[in-house]
């Protein structure tokens, strides 16, 4: 996960938790021996777009080129590398298209700031609504402000 | 011959349409009663004749006819009875013939349904849609013609793709079309009521019906396409926030709040110019989705051949029916009466807060959609967007929606206080918090729990109107049940289509439980899975009208007690030489026990066995929110919310 | 009052905007992808600019391989192209290839995920454009360039940068206008 804020690590095991478990059929000996490491390496493939079915995760894509990603994100795994260096060796080859988790930079801060912006705009637009349609009243004139203190008197 | 016919009947439905087009509106603006009151014939001319065409193209279909151009790059002579019919579908030109088939069903619809509308009104209505139909129609004829002939022809079609050739195909396309079209009526009104100048109660009742339609038929469209890749595709996933799969969820995200919106114009006459938004956005996303996933600008699986010239028509006509329905709405929405006032906290500012909601789920979905399009048209650079960052971004954005579902029912309109409507939902905030606890403590996982607990909250709050309305344990119980059978129908569908919600929800979380294993066993071995032992007991070849396919047999038993034996398969088509697998799957309402065929490798076959809890809830809930929705659409008060019959006679 | 009223309309006309917008976008990509210059099913190469990675491949029997120092110590720009027999467009760039070999444009071929007899067979059957040849059998170098499909062609320049890249075959219109004159500029 890009580590940049708690806010990112929050999402991501937003999506970690609900994702589905989904898998191509892939050859059993693929699979590593030890579960928690295989979870690990899943979480991870699950995060890469395949680039030849590019509608699926190198997880879930039965491609050639899948099975040998899935392969090196085994390894990898094996060897003690932490998530984040794993993806960024795949980035490293194949761009931040294959991240299916968009970084956060300059370029995807509208991206990922969507969704405050589009509340700010929706509440913006019902605040001006309503204060369109209740003006607030216009603030009494000093003359008038007598008028009424003396209305008030009487 | 037929074929020809067709391509006639195609060419009278372009003229019909640009004449339903013109001449009502004509009418009405002129406030002519002749030419106001030829729209109805002219709509259900117009849907006799494209009704024929798609006969036509039906005939060429089942009667293997390949002088048309369709049929051989679709179809098989090999190819089932059903698959010709229904594959008539399963393409590019088809489907758009199906598009306008549903658009002149629509414009028919309210020349028959629609006699209880102004007449000026209803002119309106069906001239817009008219014109919609006339735009479609005509990219049909000239770039995307079913019709086209090929001499001389083959002897066999090239076949459809495998993966098409399913029941699911025979019925996710007319399903999810006719709600995406369908939207295309509370557009016409719309548009109308901006042609009029007038929004009111009245305009309120007449929409919400359609917009009710359409709704239960695209929740039942997207839901179906969803179970189908489920069970077709064979990896055991639903959704995968796939371009195609959002442009289905924007116009349902945003035709949800349409459908609220409308409410609160009925009721209350507020909320006007937000909810003509709304019916012009839901039909425009609608457009847009058919524009992206035809022209090639969507990378996406479900995208049919590509084509950017074909993108072009369409992107004119998009320009021309969006660009002329915005323009309109910045005009005349002024025009429109001022609003009913109410208090922020009420039943309506708890719609505004909806609608508010839903609609910044839909922003983001099309932002997610379209952002790497758009940064690699702008900066050249290549990012992409999938379901990490949908589910970061939708489901904070959902979880209050959900909260406030159960809670806005029960706020009066005008001005509330919230006190008393929590108070009354204690029972379900109880259950809410039981069902959450026993899921932390059973689980040991924070996430589905929540989930869980959200979806106890809203099955149980969901009845909670019902609960008020029948001063349940207030008064004598059959005091109770007197009162609940007299509860008009749409109390009832609002509270079983919420409910339904919370069901999906459910499914959801339960398949975020699910398990799974990938073994390769020779025959007679024995895997367990969840408490099952599953046991290969052979594989044995199969021949099927176009295929040839390798079945597993795979005895599931509990406790040493078979319960079933599943077949899953893979099929390798004659034709498409293409391998399909065929999952096997059963259901017991609870769980889904999913199992897949693999390769087969020195004598041992490749499993994939998955356990899948709830699962089934996920397209039960869609389906009892479609339920939901139809009987809401069944109560009398919609339809008969009409001004008496004498004053039809008086042009409105 | 006129303010207040310029103000809704402004409002009242973002919608359209903002659909303008799209769509005039959405044109443009259309446009863009007549010509080629837009596609959103493509994956830029992140290597252009860069080293080529470090390698060491076998040869196709009888011949010896290649490493990425002997590209280096080519002393000119190599065409690195990336094929396999199973490869339809392979065989439709080809001949393109042949041309370019008899233009005396150094092609280095790696084998992707053939079996070496295949690929004799292939080269037999479509000619032989390659002035060396190696073997990427597991597919691993294939990754470490970013290949994602074949055939791909990667242009270095004799200090061994990347220069260009081209995913799927090449075709007459692509190397007059790109490779030929990258070829000059660095030859």
């Amino acid at each position: 996960m890009t580590g940049s804020s708690p806010v990112m690590t929050i999402c991501a095991v937003l999506f970690l938790a609900l994702a589905p478990a989904a898998h191509a059929v892939s050859n059993p000996s693929e699979l590593m021996a030890d579960p928690k490491q295989e979870a690990r390496a899943e979480a991870i493939g699950h995060q890469l777009r395949c680039l030849v079915c590019q509608n699926e995760s190198v997880e879930e894509s039965e491609a050639d080129l899948a099975r040998d990603l899935r392969k090196i994100i085994r390894s990898r795994v094996l060897t003690g590398d932490s998530n984040e260096e794993i993806i960024a060796w795949m980035t490293a080859r194949y761009g931040d298209f294959v991240r299916l988790r968009p970084p956060f930079n300059t370029l995807t801060a509208a991206l990922w700031g969507a969704p405050v912006i589009a509340l700010l705009v929706g509440g913006g637009a019902v605040v001006l609504a309503r204060r369109r349609r209740n003006p607030a009243p216009t603030p009494l004139s000093d003359e008038e402000r007598r008028r009424l203190a003396d209305l008030l008197k009487s | 011959m037929i074929p020809e016919l067709g391509h006639f009947a195609l060419a009278l439905a372009v003229a019909l349409a640009t004449a339903q087009a013109v001449i009502p509106i004509w009418g009405a603006q002129g406030r002519d009663p002749r030419l106001m009151g030829a729209a109805p014939a002219l709509a259900l001319g117009q849907l006799i004749a494209l009704a024929a065409s798609y006969g036509a193209l039906v005939w060429s279909a089942v009667t293997d006819d390949f002088t048309v151009l369709n049929i051989v790059e679709n179809s098989n002579t090999l190819k089932p009875l059903i698959y010709k019919i229904t594959g008539t579908w399963g393409n590019h030109e088809g489907s758009i013939l199906l598009w306008c088939l549903i658009l002149a069903l629509c414009g028919g619809a309210v020349a028959t349904f629609g006699r209880n509308l102004p007449s000026a009104l209803r002119a309106r209505v069906i001239g817009v849609l008219g014109f919609v139909s006339a735009g479609f129609l005509m990219y049909a004829l000239t770039e995307s013609n079913p019709f086209l002939r090929v001499w001389p022809p083959p002897l066999d079609g090239q076949d459809m793709n495998p993966l098409l050739q399913d029941p699911g195909l025979a019925i996710h396309p007319p399903v999810l079309y006719a709600g995406y079209v369908g939207f295309a009526i509370p557009f016409a009104f719309a548009i109308a009521a901006l042609l009029e100048g007038r929004v009111d109660a009245a305009w309120g009742r007449w929409v919400r019906p359609w917009t009710l339609a359409s709704w239960c038929m695209l929740t039942g469209g997207i839901a179906l396409g969803s179970w189908w890749a489920y069970y077709e595709l064979g990896w055991g996933g639903y959704w995968f926030w796939d371009p195609v799969e959002n442009a289905s969820l924007l116009p349902w995200l945003t035709g949800t709040a349409l459908l609220h919106s409308a409410i609160v114009v009925e009721k209350r006459e507020a909320l006007k110019t937000w909810t003509i938004l709304l019916a012009i956005g839901t039909f425009s996303l609608s457009l847009s989705g058919t524009f992206l996933v035809r022209s090639g600008i969507l990378n996406s699986v479900h995208s049919f051949a590509n084509d950017p010239a074909r993108g072009v028509f369409i992107l004119g006509l998009l320009a021309l029916v969006i660009g002329g329905s915005l323009l309109l709405f910045a005009f005349r929405a002024p025009v429109l009466s001022p609003s009913g006032l109410f208090a922020p906290i009420s039943r309506e500012g708890a719609l505004v807060l909806n609608n508010i909601f839903l609609c910044s789920i839909a922003a983001v979905v099309l932002t997610g959609t379209t952002y790497p399009l758009f940064a690699d048209l702008l900066f050249g650079v290549k990012i992409s967007v999938g379901p990490p960052y949908f589910q970061s971004t939708v489901l904070p954005l959902a979880a209050p929606v959900f909260l406030a579902m159960t809670v806005a029912p029960l706020l009066p309109w005008k001005r509330a206080r919230l006190g008393p409507a929590l108070v009354r939902l204690w029972w379900a905030a109880l259950a809410a918090l039981v069902v959450g606890v026993i899921a932390a403590l059973g689980l040991r996982r924070g996430l589905p729990a929540l989930a869980f607990a959200a979806s106890a909250w809203l099955i149980v709050g969901a009845f909670a109107e019902l609960v008020e309305r029948t001063r349940l344990f207030r008064v004598s119980l059959r005091t109770s049940l007197s009162r609940l059978a007299g509860q008009p129908l749409s109390v009832w569908g609002s509270s079983i289509a919420h409910a339904g919600m919370g069901v999906t929800i459910a499914g959801i979380a339960g398949m975020s439980l699910a398990v799974s294993t990938i073994v390769a066993v020779k025959p007679g071995t024995t895997v367990k899975l969840a408490g099952y032992d599953f046991t290969l007991e052979s594989l044995h070849n199969e021949t099927g009208p176009n295929y040839n396919s390798r079945v597993a047999d795979i005895a599931v038993s509990r406790d040493g007690k078979v319960l079933l034996t599943m077949h899953p398969s893979r099929r390798a088509f004659t034709t498409q030489t293409t391998t399909v697998t065929d999952a096997a799957i059963h259901t017991n309402g609870l769980a889904d026990i999913y199992t897949v065929l693999g390769e087969e490798r020195d004598g041992e076959a490749v499993l994939r066995l998955h356990y899948n809890p709830l699962a089934p809830w996920i397209w039960l809930g869609a389906l009892v929110m479609a339920v939901g929705g139809s009987l809401s659409l069944a109560d009398r008060r919609l339809r008969v919310g009409a001004p008496a019959k004498r004053s039809l006679a008086v042009p409105a | 009052m006129i303010d207040r009223t310029i103000k809704r309309r402004l409002v009242l006309l973002s919608p359209l905007a903002i659909a303008a917008a799209g769509g005039v976008g959405f044109w443009a990509m259309l446009g863009r992808m007549r010509d080629g210059t837009f596609d959103p099913r493509g994956v830029p190469s992140m290597l252009i600019g860069k080293k080529l990675p470090e390698f060491s491949l076998p040869g196709q029997p009888p011949g010896a391989g290649f490493s990425s120092a002997d590209v280096l110590a080519a002393g000119r720009p190599v065409l690195i192209n990336f094929f396999a027999s199973w490869c339809v467009p392979c065989v439709i760039e080809a001949p393109l290839l042949m041309r370019l070999h008899a233009a005396n444009t150094p092609i280095w071929g790696i084998a992707y995920k053939d079996k070496p007899d295949a690929t004799a067979a292939f080269l037999k059957r479509t000619g032989d454009p390659y002035a060396r040849i190696a073997r990427d059998e597991p597919g691993r170098v294939a990754i470490d360039f970013g290949v994602y499909g074949v055939p791909e062609s990667y242009l270095v320049d004799r200090t061994g940068i990347v220069r260009w890249r081209w995913a799927g075959p090449l075709s007459e219109d692509v190397v007059a206008q790109q490779l030929d004159p990258l070829l000059r500029k660095f030859a």
